[in-house]
């Protein structure tokens, strides 16, 4: 499936960092590199893992390779997701809401 | 074309007719947690899940036969207003101690006898510091194994 391991790729702070500076549009290799304390071959190698992930899309832009978002990547675990809480909280307001128990009846006194 | 994207966090509110005390508690208790979604390796019934009452507290779930697996931690506990847990989680869902999302839930009353809960479950974006912080401390014990399954298949039912 095309979203596996989307979040483990996103796990690894700098390679989230470099997905993050994707937030804002388009950019090169170079110009994620720029804003980066990490050297343009290791944001290559994190783009390469983000884009097996499903998570970004490369396309030419004239003479250089921009990298965007693919926002489809988290799209199957945040719907499942919605779906999850959905049904929980629907139990989780039956309970709250479920009359409170009845005191237990009270001890006879023996005679 | 110039956009900003992100990873949106899943949100959800409810009204729940009791006082936000009553609210937390019943949250904090986890009884109304859909027994069908537990991840025990042992795949014995869920028993419990339990969370500790304290920050760094942990969050877990307890079989029949007494295994036990952990799910996160406690990040906030403010009651009655507020908590926000780790949830080790990933995309396959299996736990995986390197992938922590962050769920906060906040209680606010909206009347005598009524509570306004609203979930927060951030992905990455929006991940607050604490998160990062908890995020390094988390062991991750070997053989932290086959969890989450029944996620998936419940995700796929």
């Amino acid at each position: 499936m095309a979203y596996e391991g989307a979040l483990v790729a996103l796990a690894d702070p700098t390679r989230r960092r470099v997905f993050e500076q994707l937030r804002t549009g388009p950019k090169s290799v170079g110009g994620i590199a720029r804003d980066m304390p990490v050297s343009r071959p290791a944001v290559s190698q994190h783009l390469r893992v983000l884009k097996e992930a499903g998570l970004v899309r490369d396309e030419q832009d004239g003479a250089r390779r921009v990298y965007s978002i693919d926002p489809r990547g988290l799209g199957p675990l945040r719907r499942w997701l919605d779906q999850f809480w959905d049904q929980a909280l629907d139990a989780f307001k039956a309970e709250v809401e479920r009359p409170t128990p009845l005191p237990s009846p009270r001890r006879r006194r023996r005679s | 074309m110039n956009r900003t994207i992100s990873i949106s966090p899943v949100l959800k509110d409810i009204d729940v007719n009791a006082p936000p005390a009553r609210a937390f508690e019943v949250f904090a208790g986890f009884r109304w947690w859909p027994k069908s979604h537990s991840i025990l390796e042992s795949k014995s019934p869920q028993v419990a899940v339990t969370i500790e009452p304290k920050v760094g507290g942990r969050w877990f779930e307890r079989g029949e036969d007494g295994s036990e697996c952990d799910w996160g931690k406690v990040l906030t506990w403010e009651p009655p207003k507020r908590m926000v847990l780790t949830w080790m989680l990933d995309s396959t869902f299996q736990i995986n101690p390197n992938v922590v999302t962050e769920i906060e839930v906040t209680f606010t009353a909206i009347g005598a006898n009524r509570t306004h809960v609203s979930l927060e479950h951030r992905l990455f974006d929006r991940y607050g510091e604490e998160g990062e912080k908890i995020r390094a401390a988390v062991d991750s014990p070997d053989g932290w194994p086959g969890l989450l399954k029944s996620f998936a298949e419940a995700a796929a039912a």
